[in-house]
């Protein structure tokens, strides 16, 4: 089920955002002007405060609700299982197992657990929960339930995958070993992967393009590029270059932030 | 410097102290397992030993106080009555809870599944629930021909409506993400029901149940009461009618006893379901272990 990754330049774009609005009641403009275009293989991470639109473009993409102006296309269409979401909760149905939250993509279509048994306890040892099929949520630390949140997002093999924010309850530590692996399941399924965080160095150290974004009207205000190669680890962490493009990142989000304060 | 002087030149907190103290954890906790059931069991001799004091010392006439063992004693003599009055009394009151059950359900997901329903039924619920079943019920005994069905129809009117309401609230409360989760993967309308709604749903409704449970209970004694001692109903509370004018005190208690027996039964077989349901994965019925 891997796909190669292709280098940043040659990726088949797989969905375009052009000039989206979003105005809630006519009145708050969560969304201004904003275009993207995903293209296979990209982990872009959207960051920036609250309320800078960034969950705002998560949910437009999801379609869980439609743009005010613009258009968002999938190329090639978009069929049912093209999407996985995680969100900053685990989101698990605390009634089920591990396993049967993991089948409900599949049950939804009308699959039998049988029928894609094989492929739940593939996933689930990809995120290293292949003893814990039978456990309930809540016999799981915090980890472990998003762990699972992201078996399920993975489990139907989807062209992409929407993150919101899905670390950002852990601590520190927890959070770093998700984002290690993140990255090594990355390369092994080859998935698409936006991500919404408000942390400058996750971004850093995940992403492969990094959307600055700004709040009232939310906007994006900078994009950059990082061209350093997976697997990323602790040496990227602790280089010069992760410090520098960090430094880079905060300055954007500062210039805007005080854009902002300026105009009030 | 006297401050540093006063003091010891070294605490030691060591090991054997922190093992005291779990021992007395661990003997406090012996203590509470045998009082839970000690305690009450002892209350209630005392009770029973006190009321048969008072009523022995006194010379209480036994059509006014009867003795706890006359009352032991008359549930036995009168078994052969006072049995298939309860069974009667039960009949009802397990038909009203199945009856509440189904038609409170129904309701609750009929509400949810469409907001011009509720809006447009809901006022007829709390009127029902709000309004006194013993002033309803004369008229529904004038209306309805047969007085099993009419007995049932009060004891469903007290009970339904904890279901309705504790389901309404229970299919509403599913988790929002969850909800944007069917969406995404585009569940259909019966999938979000079945899949996320009646599951969230099941906590709220097993307490519903347990009101509700109580409620049918007396609903069927209610109506029992209202029907009066002129039909063919024969339940518990047509005995204690029927032992209240012929001032037999005695039966009156053991009928009393028996439906307070009832719905300690009912009560236990409904916290009973709501543990076998939920002990694995809701807080309220998982035990914390520390």
């Amino acid at each position: 089920m891997a796909r190669e990754i292709r280098p940043l330049g040659e990726r088949p774009a797989i969905l375009r955002m052009q000039s989206v609005d979003k105005t809630f009641n006519g009145q708050v403009h969560a969304l201004r002007r904003m275009s993207l275009t995903v293209n296979e293989g990209d982990l872009i991470s959207l960051l920036g405060p609250s309320g800078c639109g960034k969950s705002t473009a998560l949910r437009l993409i999801a379609g869980l609700m439609r743009p005010t102006a613009g258009r968002i296309i999938w190329e090639g269409g978009q069929g049912t299982d093209d999407l996985g979401v995680v969100f900053q909760e685990p989101t698990l149905m605390p009634w089920a197992t591990v396993l049967q939250n993991v089948w409900l993509p599949f049950r939804l279509r009308g699959q039998s657990l049988a029928s894609v048994r094989g492929r739940i306890e593939e996933v689930l040892a990809l995120v290293g929960l292949e003893n814990f099929a039978g456990s309930y949520p809540r016999e799981l630390s915090g980890g472990m339930k998003m762990r699972v949140s992201i078996a399920r997002a993975l489990v139907t093999n989807p062209r992409l995958i929407l993150m919101d924010e899905p670390f950002a309850a852990l601590d520190e530590i927890t959070r770093q070993k998700l984002n290690n692996d993140l990255l090594t399941l990355k390369a092994q399924i080859g998935c698409t992967i936006i991500f919404v965080t408000h942390s400058v160095f996750e971004s850093v150290f995940l992403s492969d393009r990094i959307l600055v974004m700004a709040p009232r009207p939310g906007r994006v205000v900078k994009e950059l590029t990082l061209d350093e190669p997976y697997p990323r680890g602790l040496a990227f962490r602790t280089s010069a270059k992760y410090g520098e493009i960090a430094r880079e990142t905060s300055e954007a989000l500062m210039e805007a932030m005080g854009e902002e304060e300026a105009h009030a | 410097m006297s401050l540093a002087d006063d003091r010891p030149s070294e605490t030691v907190i060591d090991g054997a102290a922190f093992d005291a103290e779990e021992e007395r954890h661990a003997r406090a906790k012996r203590l509470e397992a045998v009082g839970k059931w000690a305690l009450p069991t002892i209350v209630v001799v005392l009770t029973l030993y006190g009321w048969d004091r008072v009523v022995a010392i006194n010379h209480i006439p036994h059509y006014i106080l009867p003795s706890p063992g006359l009352v032991a004693e008359t549930l036995v003599k009168d078994w052969g009555t006072l049995f298939p009055s309860m069974l009667v009394t039960l009949k009802i009151t397990l038909m009203a809870l199945s009856v509440a059950v189904i038609g409170g359900v129904a309701l609750a997901i009929l509400f949810t599944q469409s907001k011009f329903a509720e809006m447009a039924f809901f006022p007829y619920a709390v009127i029902l629930q709000v309004t006194p079943i013993v002033s309803v019920a004369p008229l529904i005994f004038i209306y309805v021909d047969n007085r099993i069905v009419a007995l049932l129809i009060c004891a469903w009117v007290v009970a339904f409506f904890p279901i309705l309401a504790n389901t309404t609230l229970g299919l509403k409360s599913a988790d929002h993400n969850l909800r944007d989760l069917m969406t995404i993967y585009r569940a259909s309308r019966w999938q979000r029901l079945r899949y996320l709604q009646l599951p969230s749903a099941l906590p709220y409704f097993l307490g519903g149940l347990r009101i509700a449970g109580g409620l049918s209970l007396i609903g069927a004694v209610v109506a029992e009461y209202v029907a009066g001692t002129g039909g063919i109903g024969s339940g518990l509370a047509f005995r204690i009618l029927e032992a209240g004018y012929r001032l037999n005190i005695p039966r009156m208690f053991a009928a009393l006893f028996l439906i307070a027996f009832l719905g300690v039964v009912i009560f236990m077989v409904t916290t009973a379901l709501n543990w076998f349901l939920l002990h694995k994965w809701h807080e309220s019925a998982v035990k914390r272990d520390v």
